[in-house]
């Protein structure tokens, strides 16, 4: 009898809980739980059920489509004849993009392993307790918004422009346009020192030091001053110096990728920084 | 008791049978725990779990659906290994059997390769949805990294398999995808610092991908071999720690 009285308060805690629409009240819920058990059902049936119809539902649908959509097989590997354009796999075309904006070391190899670190010390970097466990906004804002940024706008709408809009010559082509493999585009390009009227070489490359090392010497003490007047230096000494750095680092990379599509796209600025061993 | 229940109670009450099944389907909340406990597949989950945490609007099922991928990934898999040889003289002979000669050999391909997409699409959404629900907080921080590495290895793995028709699509598509680590910097022969390090275009770290200087059979087979071997071992490896870690730290919300 007892047993079965803790059930029905079980179910009703869960029936609570099943009721809310929006995160805080399901935080509310869970602030409510007494221990473990309170707003928990059995994995059995009621998990290990939705799994299992969930599975039969996605291998129908897997089976559908592979019955009338056949895998792709072109012509048999030839390495003398290279395709023009020449494509990564899907997944990669954001990255072979970004190549658009910077040169292969960077694009292809540090901004990659900027991704990968970033996402591994995301946990440890975001220290606000709220929002764990229940979809909610706002109280995550700033998470959300750079996640968005991130992931949707630079990782996916730069896999769709490099699969749909790029054709031969890696050059822009809307969905309605001929592929022209001989299509004549101005190589306009120019770098910032030259823009600047910097012509000689070593005081270029000063220039471009100075510019690249100013954007993160002067945008971490912007974001520094920011954080602070948004959050309060409480929260700033809470956060402390090292995931400050390490965030504000990554922020500032990931800013700089939109930077430079905005310098390319927009002014035709192909470097900021041109030295003997590296270009930025 | 009619006859078909008569022999229906003789093999559940016979030692075979009870030697494998241990509970029967009793819907009380002692059995619905020994489901879960006393079954190995099963016990992968926790035996009780949040009731907000399994709704399919919380959880997408996403990460179930990756998982299924992989499963059929693996099963596709090794039906394809049966007739597929890493070879450059019979790769793309072996695509056109499987198409042609082989019963349900496209099919099979087909499932192979869509599987493999929809894994990457889902493991996004899977990522996306644990960063929106925040569950990647505390207790779930190493996990996280854990599922970092296995969208690594997703990735990977699709790359690898990528090569294996050995057609005009795969061979560009892992050379353009392979040409960025000769630009990496002080290992690659195109990348900033080469000099210091001594790397050539047959000595690097896209040397090192290729097997030699350029993609060619050499290449075929080391995809081959990471691709059906080792990178679907350590994925194993990391999705029993992933699985796991769900298990101990629950399905969704704060350290109780």
């Amino acid at each position: 009898m007892a047993e079965s009285k803790q059930i029905k308060t079980m179910v009703d805690v869960g029936k609570a809980a099943l009721q809310v629409s929006d995160g805080e009240r399901v935080e509310k819920t869970l602030l409510r739980a007494k221990g473990p058990g309170d707003d928990k059902i059995h994995t059995w049936p009621h998990l290990v059920r939705a799994e299992f119809l969930c599975f039969l539902a996605v291998l129908a649908f897997m089976l559908v489509w592979s019955l009338l959509v056949d895998a792709p097989l072109e012509q048999p590997a030839a390495p003398t004849r290279t395709p023009n354009p020449s494509k990564a796999p899907w997944y990669f075309l954001g990255l072979q993009e970004i190549l658009v904006f910077f040169d292969p070391w960077h694009a292809g190899v540090v901004l990659p392993s900027f991704i990968i670190v970033g996402l591994m010390v995301l946990p440890f970097i975001d220290i606000n307790p709220k929002g764990n466990g229940y979809f909610c906004y706002a109280d995550r804002k700033w998470e959300i918004l750079t996640f968005f940024g991130g992931f949707h706008f630079l990782w996916i709408v730069l896999i769709v422009v490099g699969t749909f809009l790029r054709g031969p010559g890696w050059n822009w082509f809307w969905p309605w346009e001929v592929w022209d493999s001989h299509k004549v585009v101005a190589m306009s390009n120019v770098d910032l020192p030259y823009l600047f009227g910097f012509r000689d070489y070593t005081l270029s490359a000063l220039f471009g030091l100075a510019v690249v090392g100013g954007y993160f010497v002067i945008g971490t003490a912007l974001m520094y001053w920011l954080i602070v007047r948004a959050k309060g230096r409480e929260f700033m000494e809470r956060w402390g110096m090292a995931r400050f750095g390490l965030a504000s680092f990554l922020f500032l990379n990931m800013i700089a990728v939109v930077i430079k599509l905005v310098m390319r796209m927009g002014f035709n600025i192909k470097y900021i920084m041109v030295t003997p061993w590296i270009n930025i | 008791m009619n006859k078909w229940e008569e022999i229906k109670q003789q093999i559940v009450e016979s030692p075979v049978w009870q030697s494998i099944f241990r509970h029967g389907y009793d819907d009380t909340p002692r059995n619905r725990v020994l489901m879960v406990s006393g079954n190995v597949w099963l016990h992968l989950h926790p035996s009780k779990v949040r009731r907000h945490g399994i709704r399919l609007k919380f959880t997408w099922c996403m990460g179930g659906i990756t998982f299924l991928m992989f499963l059929i990934t693996v099963v596709t898999g090794v039906y394809l290994m049966f007739y597929y040889r890493p070879v450059a003289e019979y790769a793309y002979a072996d695509m056109k059997y499987l198409e042609f000669d082989m019963p349900f050999g496209m099919l099979m391909r087909n499932m192979h390769r869509w599987a493999a997409h929809a894994m990457v699409i889902a493991v996004w959404l899977h990522m996306f949805r644990v960063f929106m629900t925040g569950s990647y907080k505390p207790p779930r921080e190493f996990n996280w990294v854990v599922g970092v590495i296995l969208l690594v290895l997703t990735l990977l793995l699709s790359f690898t398999g990528y090569l294996l028709p050995w057609d005009q699509l795969s061979i560009w598509a892992v050379t353009v995808g392979s040409n960025m680590a000769r630009a990496t910097p002080l290992l690659g022969h195109e990348g900033p610092f080469a000099e210091f390090a001594g790397v050539n275009a047959v000595y690097d770290a896209r040397a090192l991908i290729f097997g030699g200087g350029e993609i060619g059979p050499h290449t075929l087979l080391r995809f081959y071999i990471l691709h059906c071997i080792f990178f679907p071992l350590v994925t194993t490896l990391l999705l029993i720690v992933h699985f796991w870690r769900i298990r101990r730290d629950g399905l969704s919300g704060p350290a109780l």
